[in-house]
C-alpha cells in the first residue's frame, strides 16, 4: 500500500531523518574530524546499510511476534535506504569528486569495491522506482521477484563496506551477521512452506507467512 | 575505579616533565644550530632567542607542496592499529604510552652495536625541518613539517659492515599500554617496516623527534619514527625502539597480514592500484568540500630524487 499518513507515519518520517540532521549539523558545527568528506561519506553509507537491514528486519519480526501493523512501514523504511544510499552516491560523485568525470571513471574502473556498491544500488534504486501502488500493479507477480533483489543489495553492500577497508572487519561483520540472520530466516520459513505444502498435497496451497507482500 | 583522564592534558604533562622538557631543549638548542641545507625548507632563525621551538612553516607555499596541513588535522587523524583501528581514538589512546627514557637498540651488520638513550642520538645530529607530502595508502594526503635528520646520517655512526644489504624497524612492543597489542589483534605485533640499504640512506629518508616546531605527538609516532616521503605511509614506522642491518629483507608487517596487497616497496604510484581500490587520486586533508581530489604523482612527487633507486625494475610487480 502507499504511504498511509497518521502520527506514526509522522514521527517514524521524522525518526529516520534524525541521522541527516545529525550530519548537517556535525557539518555546521564542523564536527567531523580531519577527513570531514570522508566522515559524511562513511556516515550516508552507514545508515543506508542500516535502513536496508530494518527493511529487512520487518517480515521476520513479524512473523515472529504476530504483530501486523509494522508492515506498513516497510516501504517506508526501504526508500529511507534508498534516500541515504542516493545522497551517498551523490557525495562520492560531487562532495568529494566534484565532478570530475574522468578521476571518477578511473576510481570506479579501479576500485572493485565500488561495483559492489554499484550493485547494491542499482538495486536499490529499481527498488524505488516499482515501489510505487501503481508499479506493483503493473509487474504483478514479477514485483515480489524484483523486491527478493534487496537480499542481493544488502549483500553487495555489506561487500561494499569491507572490501574497501585496510585489514579490520569488525563493523562490516557486524552487518553481515546481520543479513545472513535474515537471510537464513526466510530460508527457514522457504523450507517450511514447502514442507507444509508437500503435506498437504493435494488438498491445498501453501501457507505464506509472507502476507502484505 | 576508572579515572577518566582530560582530553585536554597536553602530551607534555602526561611524559616525565623533567625528561620532556630536557629532550625539548636539546631538540631545540639542535635546531638552533642547524645548518640551511638546499632544497630543504628552513627552520626559522634566532630560535635560542625565542622560547618556543620555531614556529612552524607559514601555512603558505612551502617548497611547491602547497600550503602545510593545518597540525590539529595531523593530530587526530593517525593510524596507530597498536591504539584502535580508529584514527580519532588512536590520538587519546596514544597518550597512555611512555615516551620518556626512550632508548633504541641498534644491531646487526654495524660496528657499532648498542642500546642509545633518544637524548644521545638527538644531540649528535642535527635537527632540520622537511616539509614531506605524506600520501596514505588509504588514498588521502597532508603535508607535514616533520623536524629530524637524515637517517643516513645514523647509520654511518654505527659504521654499517659491507654486509648491510637492509634496514629493519621495529616499534615498541608494550601492549600494557597498547590495546590492540594485549588483545593480540589483527597484525603481528610488534609492527616492523624495512628498506633496501639504498632507500635508508637516501638523504630524503629522515628520522623524525618532532613536526609543527615542537616534540612529536605520541599519537603521530613519539619518541622516533621513520618518514620515507616516496612511499605509502604505513613504511613510516612510529615509536622505533630498534633499528638492525640486515643482509636479507625481513619480513614487514603488512606485507604478512595481505602480502597481495601491500608490498615490501609500497613507492607511492598512480598506475599501480591497489587491489581493491585505485591509487590514482588523494583527498588532501584540509581541502574543501566539492573541492576536486588530488591527482596522486608517482613517487609522491619525488621521483626526480628517487626514481633512479627503482630504474631497472617492473614497477607492477614490485609494488
Amino acid at each position: 500500500m502507499w504511504l498511509r499518513i497518521n502520527n506514526a507515519w509522522i514521527a517514524i518520517s521524522i525518526g529516520c531523518l534524525l541521522p541527516l540532521f545529525g550530519l548537517l549539523l556535525d557539518i555546521a558545527t564542523d564536527n567531523l574530524g580531519s577527513n570531514p568528506i570522508q566522515a559524511i561519506h562513511i556516515r550516508l553509507g552507514d545508515w543506508s546499510l542500516r535502513f536496508l537491514c530494518l527493511t529487512l528486519a520487518i517480515t521476520p519480526i513479524q512473523t515472529m511476534t504476530k504483530w501486523r501493523g509494522m508492515a506498513d512501514y516497510r516501504q517506508m523504511l526501504g526508500l529511507y535506504a534508498f534516500f541515504y544510499a542516493t545522497l551517498h552516491v551523490l557525495g562520492y560523485l560531487f562532495v568529494d569528486h566534484a565532478g570530475e568525470w574522468g578521476v571518477i571513471g578511473i576510481d570506479i574502473i579501479e576500485s572493485s569495491y565500488i561495483w559492489f556498491g554499484v550493485i547494491a544500488y542499482v538495486i536499490v534504486l529499481s527498488l524505488a522506482i516499482t515501489s510505487p501502488k501503481s508499479a506493483k500493479k503493473r509487474l504483478g507477480k514479477n514485483w515480489k521477484k524484483l523486491h527478493r533483489l534487496i537480499y542481493y543489495a544488502a549483500g553487495a553492500a555489506v561487500i561494499h563496506y569491507f572490501w574497501q577497508l585496510k585489514g579490520n572487519l569488525f563493523q562490516p561483520l557486524f552487518y553481515l551477521t546481520i543479513v545472513v540472520f535474515l537471510l537464513g530466516f526466510r530460508i527457514l520459513v522457504w523450507l517450511k512452506n514447502r514442507q507444509l505444502a508437500k503435506l498437504m498435497l493435494p488438498k491445498g496451497r501453501p501457507i505464506s507467512l509472507e502476507e502484505n507482500d | 575505579m576508572i579515572i577518566k583522564t582530560d582530553k585536554t592534558i597536553p602530551a607534555s604533562e602526561i611524559t616525565d616533565p623533567l625528561v620532556f622538557q630536557q629532550r625539548r631543549k636539546i631538540i631545540k638548542a639542535l635546531l638552533a644550530s642547524a645548518l640551511l641545507p638546499a632544497g630543504i625548507v628552513p627552520v626559522s632563525a634566532n630560535t635560542e632567542l625565542q622560547p618556543r621551538w620555531p614556529e612552524p612553516t607559514d601555512s603558505t607555499d612551502s617548497g611547491g607542496l602547497g600550503p602545510t596541513t593545518p597540525a590539529e588535522l595531523v593530530k587526530n587523524y593517525t593510524n596507530y592499529y597498536e591504539f584502535s583501528f580508529n584514527k580519532e581514538d588512536s590520538t587519546e589512546l596514544a597518550q597512555r604510552l611512555p615516551t620518556a627514557n626512550w632508548t633504541i637498540e641498534i644491531g646487526g651488520e654495524v660496528e657499532k652495536p648498542g642500546h642509545y638513550q633518544l637524548e644521545d642520538i638527538l644531540s649528535r645530529q642535527t635537527l632540520r625541518e622537511y616539509v614531506y607530502r605524506f600520501r596514505c595508502v588509504e588514498a588521502w594526503s597532508m603535508v607535514v613539517p616533520w623536524v629530524g635528520f637524515p637517517l643516513a646520517e645514523l647509520i654511518k655512526w654505527v659504521k654499517p659492515l659491507s654486509g648491510a644489504k637492509f634496514v629493519k624497524f621495529t616499534s615498541v612492543y608494550d601492549p600494557g599500554s597498547m590495546p590492540k597489542q594485549r588483545i593480540d589483534a589483527m597484525l603481528n605485533w610488534p609492527y616492523v617496516e624495512a628498506l633496501r640499504i639504498d632507500e635508508a640512506v637516501h638523504p630524503l629518508t629522515i628520522l623524525a623527534a618532532g613536526m609543527y616546531g615542537d616534540v612529536l605527538p605520541k599519537q603521530n609516532g613519539a619518541a622516533l619514527r621513520l618518514v620515507v616521503p616516496w612511499k605509502y605511509g604505513f613504511k613510516s614506522i612510529k615509536a622505533i625502539v630498534k633499528i638492525e642491518l640486515l643482509q636479507r629483507a625481513p619480513m614487514t608487517t603488512w606485507h604478512e597480514f595481505a602480502p597481495s596487497e601491500y608490498g615490501f616497496y609500497a613507492n607511492v604510484n598512480p598506475s599501480v592500484p591497489h587491489p581493491r581500490w585505485s591509487q590514482f587520486s588523494e583527498r588532501q586533508l584540509g581541502s574543501g568540500f566539492f573541492t576536486p581530489r588530488r591527482q596522486t604523482e608517482l613517487y609522491n612527487g619525488y621521483g626526480e630524487q628517487v626514481a633512479s633507486l627503482y630504474s631497472d625494475m617492473d614497477l607492477r610487480h614490485f609494488y
